[in-house]
């Protein structure tokens, strides 16, 4: 890690608070919450809070994944450590909304709120805008957009190869979908029958420079994925149960083809200024702006 | 050179499980002794190698030496990025198997020529980086590096180019090999045009010049020790590469004759692309890009001229 100098205080708390982190005991908190849309809407709190004390962006990409978090960690990962060989692996595509995935650990009790307090913190942490794998519960460094789905797919075919049942979910932005890596990596896992593979696209509609579909989308995200060869399926991304019945009903230990989850998002979900509004893929909040946010999320369906 | 690898991989694949071999769809007529053997750890993953790199990140995540091969440019320039942010940042033992470095594939053009790529994976912290003068040298250096727990490159001669005399398998990690002593320049050259500078070298000792002939073959971790006392005792070092000029062996060797505050003079003897649309065979392209015993004669002569280089 480096540092600014002349803040060795603050430093040495941060990186002592993560050291110590990588060998506490950590229970698993987020699979015994009783309700995921509760979960949802603590995983959105955080990612406002943090991202206004850090004073960051890509809020709106954040909280449109909260649901898909809380789902695959209260329900869904098999792990029963952060550093077990035989956990369920999980990768987040979409690096930029590392927050979300900060905010999931978070509940799921891998970080504390003090790790969380050093988001983006200039004086150096290993929460930054985008996971590392130093990160305890981090288990590959993500965000160059098209290479987590290529680690995935390496991380499906040894668990297939080691004769384990232990599974890789991806966790892939619709915009994620331009990059032709990503596809490689698709007709790889189809061809080779990786059924213990198993992706999600955030399909949020929006992307960095414009609307997904009026940048580069030639044909439905489900006719391209289900023309490699995946099984697809379409669901409400904000709808945990729903969610939990599909990544449940899939079959991941048979020869069958992999499978994609297209869960239907809405950017910015949850604060109503900022719901498909590109500017929040970038923006921190001002003081208004945040207290209506905190608001709407907490009163929130 | 290539075959020679083959070989020891099939029997470090029967030492050890964990061995696993990519193929970005070349190998054809060299890859099959390892196929056949362990068909359940060969993968061709189609013409795509960025997933390639992405595959054996994750694999060696999980515990697999796996080695991905293809042609030089396809290994190393396309899916550089991958590279970088998997294997290198993670730290992970994936094996780039880059095969025609320099200008073995003379006839296929630049689009497969290999001439980059020590330059741009030098700059990798942690990539070990090794270019075998022959076969035996290729046997060897497998042998020592196979189970590093980082990332390694092997740069590796497509055709077999006859045993270096004097080398006689000899690799060391992080050190050069000296296959004649002499006091009036150090020849150093990278990979398999080992012999060709043990050819200049004779040329020369037929005009009354004594040279020193070093074979680099492990220029990550750079032979620094080494280089630099070497180096300490000739008033002119020559490089000799199947690269270009900027961010290959050459630049590794101005690198620690500068910061050793050495007094001797350095000329690299590289590849310039003519850029004419001409192909032909090895020899021929060689010649065109300024490679050959006969520029590097030349071009020591001039220096010991007191010439500048051209």
């Amino acid at each position: 890690m480096r540092y600014d100098s002349g803040d060795e205080e603050r430093a040495a708390i941060s990186d002592g608070g993560h050291s110590g982190m990588s060998t506490r005991a950590r229970t698993c908190t987020l699979r015994d919450a009783p309700d995921l849309k509760e979960a949802s809407r603590q995983v959105r709190r955080i990612i406002l809070e943090q991202s206004k004390r850090a004073n960051v962006g890509h809020i709106g990409s954040s909280l449109c994944i909260a649901e898909i978090l809380v789902v695959l960690y209260g329900r869904i990962l098999r792990r029963a450590s952060v550093d077990d060989p035989e956990r369920d692996r999980f990768l987040l595509g979409k690096g930029h909304a590392a927050l979300a995935l900060y905010a999931t650990l978070q509940l799921d009790g891998v970080l504390s709120e003090t790790d969380l307090e050093t988001y983006c913190s200039v004086h150096g942490t290993r929460l930054g805008v985008h996971p590392d794998h130093h990160l305890p519960g981090v288990d590959f460094s993500t965000g160059a957009l098209g290479q987590a789905i290529t680690f995935g797919a390496g991380a499906a075919l040894a668990a297939r190869m080691q004769g384990s049942r232990r599974r890789v979910f991806v966790l892939v932005s619709d915009a994620e979908c331009n990059e032709g890596s990503l596809w490689e990596a698709a007709m790889f896992a189809a061809h080779n029958r990786l059924s213990n593979l198993v992706v999600i696209v955030d399909d949020n509609g929006q992307q960095a420079f414009g609307k997904t579909a009026d940048v580069l989308r030639p044909s439905s995200l489900d006719a391209q994925w289900g023309g490699v060869g995946w099984t697809v399926e379409r669901r409400d991304g904000h709808d945990p149960e729903r969610l939990t019945t599909t990544l449940e009903g899939i079959d991941t230990d048979g020869a069958g083809s992999p499978t994609v989850v297209i869960a239907q998002t809405i950017f910015g979900k949850g604060v109503s200024y900022m719901e498909g509004q590109i500017k929040w893929h970038y923006w921190p909040m001002s003081d208004e702006e945040y207290a209506q946010a905190l608001r709407e999320v907490e009163t929130g369906p | 050179v290539r075959g020679a690898f083959i070989e020891v991989l099939v029997q470090l694949a029967a030492r050890d499980a964990r061995v696993v071999l990519l193929t970005a769809d070349l190998g054809f007529n060299v890859l099959e002794p390892f196929a056949d053997a362990y068909p359940e750890r060969f993968f061709n993953v189609g013409v795509a190698e960025q997933n390639m790199m992405g595959l054996a990140t994750g694999l060696a995540d999980s515990g697999f030496f796996p080695f991905a091969y293809s042609i030089v440019s396809f290994a190393t320039l396309r899916p550089l990025e991958f590279l970088r942010n998997g294997p290198v940042h993670h730290r992970l033992p994936v094996r780039v198997v880059g095969v025609g470095g320099g200008l073995d594939y003379s006839l296929a053009g630049p689009s497969h020529y290999g001439l980059e790529d020590v330059g741009v994976l030098r700059v990798m912290p942690g990539l070990t980086i090794v270019a075998p003068a022959d076969k035996p040298q290729a046997r060897a250096a497998l042998e020592a590096t196979w189970d590093l727990p980082g990332p390694v490159y092997y740069r590796m001669g497509k055709g077999d180019v006859g045993e270096v005399p004097g080398l006689a398998g000899r690799f060391r990690l992080g050190k050069v090999e000296v296959l004649r002593e002499g006091r009036d320049v150090a020849i150093l050259s990278l990979g398999t045009l080992a012999h060709e500078a043990v050819r200049a070298s004779e040329e020369l000792a037929e005009r009354g010049i004594m040279p020193q002939v070093v074979v680099v073959s492990c220029v990550s971790p750079a032979p620094v020790e080494d280089l630099a006392s070497l180096l300490r005792g000739v008033p002119l070092a020559v490089t000799y590469e199947a690269h270009h000029a900027v961010g290959g062996l050459g630049s590794l060797v101005s690198e620690v004759i500068a910061e050793a505050g050495l007094g001797c003079r350095l000329a690299r003897c590289a590849a310039t692309p003519p850029n004419q649309g001409l192909v032909g065979g090895k020899a021929y392209v060689q010649e065109a890009h300024g490679i050959s015993p006969h520029f590097l004669v030349e071009l020591v002569m001039r220096c010991l001229g007191g010439e500048r280089p051209v």
